[in-house]
């Protein structure tokens, strides 16, 4: 209880970080005291009030993706992974803002406007999980969830300082999660450090027959088999990701972070991601193909926005150009233009073949690694308003997290330093598939000698 | 069997094709719209062409990363009546069907 009414306090104040779209506050309180006169501790997650990102579907509780065409949408069933959050006894304190169907760096795509990162004023809080990230490091919610499709755990984990983890694909269910692109989406646990990360993913991964691309492996408890010994792990470092213009101070960082690895008792290994490169290109056919496949079933037909139009093609054509925003219509440009008759082969077939070789460079490296570990973006958090003008920049903040989704690993951001601005800096560390343990164990005790501290003023109070 | 290359040759969009992607998909574009969705387009195929640096004929197309095959379930009704949990949110509805502007004159 004295948590809740901690957190209604301050969470009076978001309004100016605009971290929530839908305050689920009052029932959430509710729900708390109900809790309270039967507690029940034995669960993972006994009472505590979580907001998640507004594109997994929640009962009978507004759910946008953050887009003008789901404005009012009220979804009649639950996602897999807020449902196992319910089940362990965790309560929805309300719908976090997102880049609009999760597509964007930065959140400024979002139909519910920019979200203000804590760390400084008019600084993005990293996307599309912005209104996550944000509200965690503003102590906006205790921990959250977002989606991962290119980097947007990861990359807003890095902004706001906190840590971000995206899951092996298949590990998650994707049922009630507002789709995007279906062979790279995955729902991961964000919060302030790594043990809390591995409770939720505990609670959130799951075999979900919902999900034809659910995997049915022994899940580990990932919680009480955290460990800080990864004494003998051998840990790749990826010659490819030393990318041009990339900032002496991701160099740094980068280096930091290897002494950090060798002081856990890792061993460091030299390794080659040849078609690193690649990856980029490769994501923005694939990704924009899937979603626009996809987002052909907003139509104004059976839920959210319509037009009034004076046919049936009118009517759709009015519905979509008003309902979505520029960078989803964008992408269906390109998604369409590239599954588009004559232009398949060249485009679709291409990307799924440079994928393959992604994944193998991958493999290959298994051979010699447990896992990877690279910078998590290539700058820190930019001002608003900074790269919205010109897609291919904000495009290359996924740089070195994109790889990672084309090959359906799991990855994880922990925060490890600061640029000269005193914005977070954050890095990633890439494991084999299914493998989320080693990549939580080396997370875990690199955290400890980080020893990273988020320096937040309430400047937003 | 036998596969060629593919190479493509990033050929300028112009504004006559993003009227006809705009149709394909859909979406209805204004003319000074369509200029600017032209414009960044041309800049992100500018980049993704960078994939044809790559020889790719031999390679098998990764389609999906889960490597399974769909399940199968009996061919059984598991929800519950559900019509109007489905027509709840429909924008325009007349007793149990969605309404939409008249297709056959």
């Amino acid at each position: 209880m004295k948590l809740q009414n901690l957190l209604l306090i301050d969470l009076k104040s978001q309004k100016k970080l605009n971290a929530y779209v839908t305050e689920n506050f009052e029932n959430c309180l509710k729900l708390s005291k109900e809790f309270d006169n039967k507690p029940n501790y034995d669960l993972k997650l006994p009472g505590i009030p979580i907001a998640v990102k507004d594109l997994f579907c929640t009962n009978e509780v507004r759910t946008t993706a953050g887009s003008n065409i789901l404005n009012n949408f009220v979804p009649s069933y639950e996602s897999t992974v807020t449902q196992n959050i319910w089940n362990e006894g965790g309560i929805l304190l309300g719908k976090l803002n997102c880049d609009e169907f999760a597509m964007g760096s930065s959140n400024e795509t979002s139909f519910f406007g920019n979200v203000q990162n804590p760390i400084a004023k008019d600084l993005v809080p990293g996307g599309s999980s912005g209104g996550s990230s944000s509200a965690l490091a503003a102590n906006l919610t205790p921990v959250t969830i977002g989606t991962d499709t290119g980097g947007s755990i990861r990359q807003p984990a890095s902004f706001t300082g906190t840590v971000g983890l995206k899951p092996t694909y298949g590990s998650c269910s994707r049922y009630g999660i507002v789709a995007f692109a279906s062979s790279l989406d995955q729902a991961g646990p964000m919060s302030k450090d790594v043990k809390d990360s591995s409770i939720l993913l505990e609670v959130i991964s799951s075999f979900d027959k919902k999900d034809s691309t659910s995997i049915d492996f022994k899940r580990n408890n990932y919680s009480s088999e955290l460990t800080r010994n990864i004494k003998g792990i051998k840990i790749g470092i990826p010659k490819e990701y030393r990318v041009d213009g990339m900032p002496d101070e991701i160099e740094n960082l980068w280096k930091k972070g290897i002494e950090y690895a060798k002081d856990c008792g890792a061993e460091i290994i030299d390794i080659s991601l040849p078609h690193t490169s690649y990856a980029l290109p490769t994501y923005y056919i694939v990704a924009p193909a899937e979603a626009s496949s996809n987002l052909a079933r907003y139509d104004g037909v059976k839920y959210g926005l319509r037009s009034s139009g004076e046919s049936l093609i009118d009517m759709y054509e009015k519905t979509r150009s008003e309902g979505f925003g520029e960078e989803v219509k964008r992408r269906i440009m390109i998604g369409t233009y590239v599954l588009s008759s004559g232009y398949y082969d060249a485009y679709y077939l291409k990307a799924q073949k440079v994928r393959q070789l992604i994944k193998k460079d991958f493999d290959e490296a298994y051979n010699k690694v447990d896992a990877i570990l690279t910078p998590s973006t290539p700058s820190s958090a930019f001002k608003i308003g900074e790269k919205s003008n010109d897609p291919v920049s904000m495009y290359l903040n996924d740089i070195f997290t994109v790889p990672v989704n084309l090959a359906g690993l799991p990855g994880i951001s922990i925060p490890a330093g600061r640029d000269k601005n005193n914005y977070p800096l954050g890095l990633q560390i890439i494991g084999k598939p299914f493998d989320e343990q080693t990549v939580l164990n080396i997370a875990y005790s690199m955290e400890e000698k980080i020893n990273y501290k988020n320096n937040i003023t309430d400047w937003w109070m | 069997m036998v596969v060629c290359d593919i190479i493509f040759y990033h050929m300028t969009i112009d504004l006559k094709t993003v009227k006809h992607i705009s149709k394909l998909a859909r979406i209805s574009l204004e003319e000074k719209k369509a200029e600017k969705l032209a414009d960044d387009m041309n800049s992100i195929f500018e980049f993704i062409e960078k994939l044809n640096e790559l020889k790719t004929e031999n390679i098998e197309p990764l389609t999906s990363i889960a490597e399974t095959t769909l399940r199968f379930r009996e061919d059984k009704i598991t929800s519950d009546n559900i019509r109007e949990k489905i027509l709840k949110n429909s924008p325009e509805k007349n007793d149990d069907f969605f309404v939409v502007p008249k297709v056959v004159e």
